[in-house]
């Protein structure tokens, strides 16, 4: 309760609690349109063309647009559809991106829960979404959404585990759960930071090549979690239609799409928190504070999300054996490796 | 990665059932109407069934209802990404049935609309096999530079896409005075992007892996099957009609036959089929060149067609490399000013009939990246 401020601000308990999960929510539904922005001009300007200029002045008013547009269409669930499941499928996957935002530390006077167990928390939320591929897929009783959850269920094995042992190799290096408490010991200048081994002795030069090996698993695992390209395998627009949402339209597809630009913000924020200092200022003592602290953690989580939309418009897609082969041959031996290297130098340090 | 492609499993005590899925006629990656008719184990492919004639527009009956010029634009719609190229062979053999001799200046001409459609053509080809692959950007590279392309036909023909341009003994229209400049910029803009292309798409890792020992169409199954162009020379057999039965002018220029060499998977993989695509750009830009510096400024183009055309009695088949292939036209006539029968050999017909063969054993996202690879358009493989 100290890591919050809405608490000191509001004296009802009530109050302050409504306040603490609205915050985020307002939070996740301006970042969603201005992602949506930031992916409409960034795909244009990847593609030297100008992307939408006519709502509003340079287009900014695009997002709201879609939006409106997505809400108006006719909602049409197929008739042969399993209709509870297929209606269901897409709030499940909306709960378990937004339920991340529970525990995601904004800044040292914003975190919404300061649970001993977030780390743990926030990657078994995130798993969530799986549940609402594979229902919807199943449920709308379509051959390509079906082919689509079932590569999301081959997905999911391949890439929690590196992205699980990576986390371990840092919760290690912490020697905490608590997301503040990670982001506490890597306090200090940039160095002091998990991609660059940690505070600590002049030794761990040793320990940072398989901090940084472990950060790009990591990041390679976190985008196969958003089913962005390379590893948009579930929804292969070029082969199986669009995957697991073919048959949504209206506000359920609006909110598939939603989730997966707030899950692109809940991977960004925990790249942001495991390796680059969660809301700690690059430099020292030089811009941080609470409010600095806000701004350098959505600073730094808005690099991934452009990161995450710059690799979408650049990369091909890869095939669901071939990320199989990726995350089993690859990213895990080379995780375990790191593992075992990080957690010796937490060991004898 | 690449070494292990066929996927083999044994399904021997499990109790699985296999599905069958309409790929098609709406899809994203048919590339038209098709429908294949998929049936999976799993994801992997054991029986693929193509469906055609979603497009059936009855040409060979129009043909025989029409004078010998009026079937033109009807050839423009087989394979409308290259019309140009279609109009050729056609008006080749019209040409020799009645022993008209063009103009010089109209065989260069006809030789720059042909190589810079080739590009078209191609350009498309490799831009939507990227986006089978899920490639997006380097698609939209493509059509920017296709759109040159595009704005020099319609100076000359009027029309973008369908240009009845090519005529019995001539062309249609001079072409207009700057045209030698234009050719040479779009040349240099499309050797710039290619570069590009061949960095973004065709050599990055992703791509390759996709791409390379997928759908490998061995030579001797190609040549069985009858395909032609950049799908046999993928298979590495260097079999081009400019080269091997040289017609219009084409024994003038100085180009390669590109092959598949197996670079980087084996040879006649989707990899090497693309490939050659790509490295026929290069080539089509050096025949441009080469005809661009040879072709006479002055001359009529108009002066060798023929008022009436009255065709003798006899029949002919005459073929010309087309983009996607050797695309042929067997015409019978009986003396009259209509044809008696006009038959194209469809390359896109002929060179799809193969994917059955070459897709079973791999994964549904193959399957698309294999029916790009063959780069066939519906409107020649049903005419």
């Amino acid at each position: 309760m100290e890591h919050n401020f809405i608490y000191n601000l509001i004296n009802s308990d009530i109050v302050a609690i409504i306040a603490i999960i609205l915050l985020p929510l307002i939070f996740v539904l301006i970042y969603a349109l201005i992602a949506i922005l930031g992916e409409l001009k960034i795909a244009s300007f990847v593609q030297e063309r100008l992307g939408p200029m006519r709502t509003g002045p340079w287009g900014i008013i695009q997002p709201v647009a879609e939006v409106v547009k997505l809400i108006q269409k006719e909602d049409i669930t197929p008739a042969a559809a399993d209709k509870k499941l297929f209606n269901l499928a897409p709030y499940i996957m909306f709960v378990g991106a937004f339920a991340a935002f529970a525990v995601i530390p904004f800044g040292p006077a914003f975190v919404p829960a300061d649970i001993n167990l977030g780390l743990f928390y926030l990657f078994a939320v995130g798993a969530f979404a799986i549940i609402g591929i594979v229902m919807g897929g199943w449920a709308s009783n379509n051959k390509y959404s079906l082919l689509g959850a079932m590569r999301s269920a081959a997905q999911i094995i391949s890439y929690e585990i590196p992205a699980g042992v990576a986390l371990l190799a840092i919760a290690s290096l912490a020697g905490s759960l608590n997301l503040n408490e990670i982001i506490e010991s890597q306090s200090g200048w940039f160095w002091n930071w998990y991609l660059f081994g940690g505070d600590g002795p002049i030794w761990k030069i040793f320990v940072i090549p398989f901090t940084l090996i472990l950060f790009i698993i990591f990041l390679v695992s976190t985008l196969a979690e958003t089913n962005r390209t390379p590893f948009d395998i579930p929804e292969g627009e070029s082969e199986i239609v669009a995957g697991y949402h073919t048959e949504y339209s209206g506000i359920k597809f609006a909110m598939f799409f939603f989730a997966e630009y707030a899950n692109m913000f809940v991977v960004s924020a925990l790249i942001t928190i495991l390796f680059l200092g969660g809301w700690n200022s690059p430099f020292g003592d030089f811009m941080s504070g609470p409010i600095w602290g806000a701004f350098w953690f959505i600073l730094k989580a808005f690099f991934f999300v452009f990161v995450q939309i710059w690799l979408r418009w650049t990369l091909p897609r890869l095939r669901v054996d071939q990320l199989m082969y990726m995350g089993w041959k690859v990213l895990v031996p080379f995780s375990f490796v790191c593992f075992f290297a990080i957690a010796f130098w937490a060991m004898v340090k | 990665m690449s070494e292990r492609r066929k996927i083999e499993f044994d399904y021997s005590g499990v109790d699985t059932d296999r599905m069958r899925v309409n790929v098609g006629p709406q899809h994203p990656s048919t590339h038209g109407v098709l429908r294949l008719e998929v049936e999976l184990e799993g994801e992997i492919v054991t029986e693929v069934v193509p469906h055609i004639g979603y497009l059936h527009r009855c040409f060979e009956k129009h043909a025989e209802a029409m004078t010998y010029p009026q079937v033109i634009p009807y050839i423009d719609r087989m394979d409308y990404i290259s019309s140009m190229n279609n109009e050729w062979p056609y008006v080749i053999a019209i040409e020799e049935m009645c022993g008209i001799k063009v103009p010089e200046k109209v065989e260069y001409i006809r030789v720059i609309c042909a190589e810079l459609n080739r590009i078209a053509n191609h350009q498309i080809a490799v831009a939507t096999f990227g986006l089978d692959a899920g490639a997006f950007t380097p698609f939209l590279y493509l059509f920017r530079d296709r759109e040159w392309i595009l704005n020099l036909f319609e100076r000359i023909s009027g029309g973008r896409l369908l240009y009845n341009y090519f005529c019995v003994g001539g062309v249609r229209g001079d072409v207009y005075p700057t045209f030698k400049e234009d050719c040479l910029d779009i040349v240099r803009q499309v050797r710039a992007t290619n570069k590009e292309i061949m960095d973004l798409l065709i050599y990055n890792h992703i791509f390759v892996e996709r791409t390379a020992n997928i759908g490998i169409l061995p030579v001797d199954v190609a040549i069985n099957y009858g395909c032609s162009g950049p799908v046999l020379r993928g298979s590495g057999f260097p079999y081009d009609l400019r080269r091997s039965e040289p017609y219009s002018i084409y024994d003038r220029f100085d180009f390669d036959v590109q092959v598949g060499k197996g670079e980087v998977g084996t040879v006649g993989d989707c990899w090497d089929r693309n490939i050659v695509r790509m490295r026929e750009m290069e080539e089509s830009c050096k025949i441009i060149e080469q005809a661009v510096a040879q072709m006479p400024d002055t001359g009529d183009v108009f002066e060798a067609i023929p008022k009436k055309i009255r065709v003798p009695k006899g029949e002919i088949y005459r073929a010309a490399e087309n983009p996607k292939g050797e695309l042929g036209f067997y015409i019978v006539s009986d003396g009259g000013q209509k044809p008696f029968r006009v038959r194209p050999r469809a390359t896109s017909f002929i060179n799809l009939s193969v994917l059955p063969e070459i897709s079973k054993g791999y994964m549904l996202a193959d399957l698309i990246l294999i029916l790009g690879s063959i780069d066939i358009v519906l409107g020649e493989v049903d005419r």
